[in-house]
């Protein structure tokens, strides 16, 4: 275990570790020289040189491409998607050669690629640089989808991604990039496709991803207060989901909230609830809740911001109407 | 050449039987580009294909057999009946894959001479795309991103003056692509698809340059489909005097007038014979492989499954 450090910190030194470990590790992306808009990469260029930590042009396309070719040769890139909503621009490469390559050429191809997409909601960014799109990947056959909350997280699995011999989309939400926290597995990568119950409880389980697990856990600190003992699972990886972790935990709650910040529309809440129903309807005493952000893009004004984000409020909200009438 | 047209027009028979499923693009026509390109490469270069890719993958040495055995998605196929026409892979003599998705393949091979220039290696890269892939976006910024790092890839575009069912002149006003290149300083070249050494000659010179560390290079080879877009086009319709002069040009009949006073007409029509019999041989080994099995439906999405 070490000091307590900064979420954003975990992830340039584990960029440094996984360079350090392994030459083939190079990372890609726009300024990545220069530590990137929030300081992820700082430093990596004086220690790497310029082959490794390639700045490349605002060509969102072609540098998913590139990176793809350069996975299928046997280099780990790891490709910065400056804010997650351009990586609208290189979704054909991301979903028609880099998830799909292993499976058309029947193995004969892997493609061990990480790409790190910075997005979420917060500063009055506006629709094109506050998305969530956790659904968009998670509705694609052949990728892997993690979105660290913790800072021991945000190390333990971009190690995992970046080892991981399959194309993984590693969400990082800038609102977690100043929250501290510890790393515990500085040597050992987490496991993809886990989730980790954070708080235990005996009343409601709610499913945060990302930011939300914070949220979750003020949440539940709040309804403690009032009797409720709320259960929070950290989903850790959005895709493949951990649906064993989540239904144990409803067999002895009964009661499920999901808690995400991208639109509920054909959310990452809506598979979820559909697996829990097939895989223990019987033990849900009460309909599911999700909860999220409303059918809009993002708005820019503060104001309509505060009010697009979920909330501790409505989480809270979403716990106490599981709940039989108190 | 030879090899490459048998085997087309086998597709195209075992496509008109329904035997082969899908959709079908084929080269006849246009084998001299993929010779005199991957005869100008090593074994351990690679290879990017597009929509149109079995002529290359061909001559880059990839086995007819379990080529056919793809097409008709039998389990012996290079991708286990998994890819198809269209995705052939065969890594394994460094025809690394080929793409559904027009101009997709040029970042993959761009990528790959990343790697290679990033290990200090000598292997390059080879990308081929049609005329219709150089109105798309992606195609400009691979441009840029090879002149910009010198990567070690060769441009091949073969315009066929076709893009899908239209006429070049219906998707851009410029009228020698390689003058796209000439913008983002990468050594161009524009010259007869149909010519087999001529072909050779041009990509011998890229080569070179590739490999000795001075960059890409875009090369331009005009020839012709004597097919549709794809096996089935409803408006492929050639009038006379276009099916004569586009016979005229058929790049196996000019290599063979070339070759012709050399090897003699008898020696000329044995490889002809020799390449349909061992196409015709393939194909039947082919057609009686199994079929991919239940599990395999769900094998290989992700490593390990």
């Amino acid at each position: 275990m070490t000091d307590a450090i900064r979420y954003i910190d975990a992830i340039s030194s584990t960029l440094r570790q996984e360079l350090k470990r392994d030459d083939d590790v190079i990372v890609l992306g726009e300024d990545v020289s220069y530590g990137g808009p929030f300081g992820a990469t700082a430093g990596l260029s004086d220690m790497f040189g310029p082959t490794r930590i390639v700045d490349t042009p605002i060509s969102e396309g072609a540098v998913m491409g590139l990176a793809v070719g350069a996975a299928l040769a046997g280099r780990r890139p790891v490709v910065e998607v400056m804010f997650a909503d351009f990586i609208t621009l290189a979704m054909d490469q991301l979903i028609n050669h880099a998830a799909k390559l292993r499976y058309m050429t029947d193995g004969q191809l892997s493609v061990p690629l990480t790409i790190r997409v910075q997005g979420g909601v917060g500063g009055g960014y506006g629709a094109h640089h506050s998305q969530s799109l956790e659904a968009w990947f998670l509705h694609v056959p052949g990728l892997k989808v993690v979105a660290p909350c913790s800072v021991d997280d945000a190390s333990g699995l971009l190690a995992a991604a970046i080892r991981d011999d399959d194309p993984v989309v590693y969400l990082e939400h800038r609102g977690l990039y100043w929250s501290k926290g510890s790393i515990m597995s500085h040597v050992d990568p987490a496991t993809i496709g886990l989730a980790a119950v954070v708080r235990p409880g005996a009343d409601v389980t709610v499913v945060a991803v990302s930011r939300m697990v914070q949220v979750a856990m003020s949440a539940a600190e709040k309804l403690a207060a009032d009797g409720v003992d709320v259960e929070v699972v950290d989903l850790r990886t959005v895709s493949p989901i951990d649906l064993e972790t989540i239904t144990e935990s409803i067999r002895r709650t009964g009661r499920l909230v999901v808690a995400h910040e991208a639109v509920v529309t054909g959310g990452l809440g809506a598979e979820l609830v559909a697996g829990v129903h097939a895989a223990a309807f019987n033990s849900l005493t009460s309909p599911a809740i999700r909860v999220g952000a409303p059918f809009t893009p993002v708005p820019a004004s503060p104001h309509l911001e505060r009010l697009y984000v979920p909330t501790v409020d409505d989480v809270i909200a979403a716990v106490l109407e599981t709940l039989p009438e108190r | 050449m030879w090899r490459i047209r048998a085997f087309e027009e086998k597709a195209s028979e075992l496509f008109a039987r329904g035997k082969i499923s899908g959709l079908l693009h084929l080269a006849i026509g246009q084998e001299a580009t993929a010779v005199g390109v991957c005869g100008a490469l090593q074994a351990s270069d690679q290879v990017f294909s597009g929509h149109r890719p079995h002529a290359h993958a061909i001559a880059k040495g990839a086995d007819i057999g379990r080529m056919f055995a793809e097409l008709a998605g039998r389990r012996t196929g290079y991708c286990g009946g998994k890819g198809g026409s269209m995705h052939l892979a065969a890594p394994e003599v460094g025809f690394v894959t080929a793409t559904g998705v027009v101009a997709g393949n040029l970042p993959l091979a761009l990528g790959s001479a990343l790697a290679s220039q990033g290990r200090g290696k000598t292997d390059i890269a080879v990308a081929f795309f049609g005329d219709g892939a150089v109105q798309t976006g992606l195609f400009h910024e691979c441009l840029n991103l090879a002149s910009l790092w010198r990567l070690p890839v060769v441009l091949v575009c073969e315009n066929n003056g076709r893009a899908e069912f239209s006429p070049l002149s219906a998707h851009t006003v410029v009228e020698r692509l390689a003058d796209h290149a000439d913008v983002y300083g990468i050594p161009t070249e524009t010259t007869d698809g149909n010519d087999l050494p001529g072909v050779r000659a041009a990509m011998d010179d890229a080569v070179d340059r590739a490999r000795s560390g001075r960059g890409p290079s875009f090369l331009e080879f005009l020839t012709q489909r004597l097919r549709g877009h794809y096996e089935g086009d409803p408006t492929h319709r050639r009038n006379d005097a276009e099916r004569t002069e586009a016979e005229a040009s058929d790049p196996i009949g000019r290599y063979a007038r070339l070759l012709q006073p050399m090897l003699g007409d008898t020696e000329l029509e044995e490889i002809a014979v020799r390449a349909r019999a061992a196409v015709e041989l393939a194909a039947e080994e082919a057609l009686a492989a199994p079929w991919p099995e239940e599990g395999d439906l769900l094998a290989n999405v992700v490593a390990g499954s």
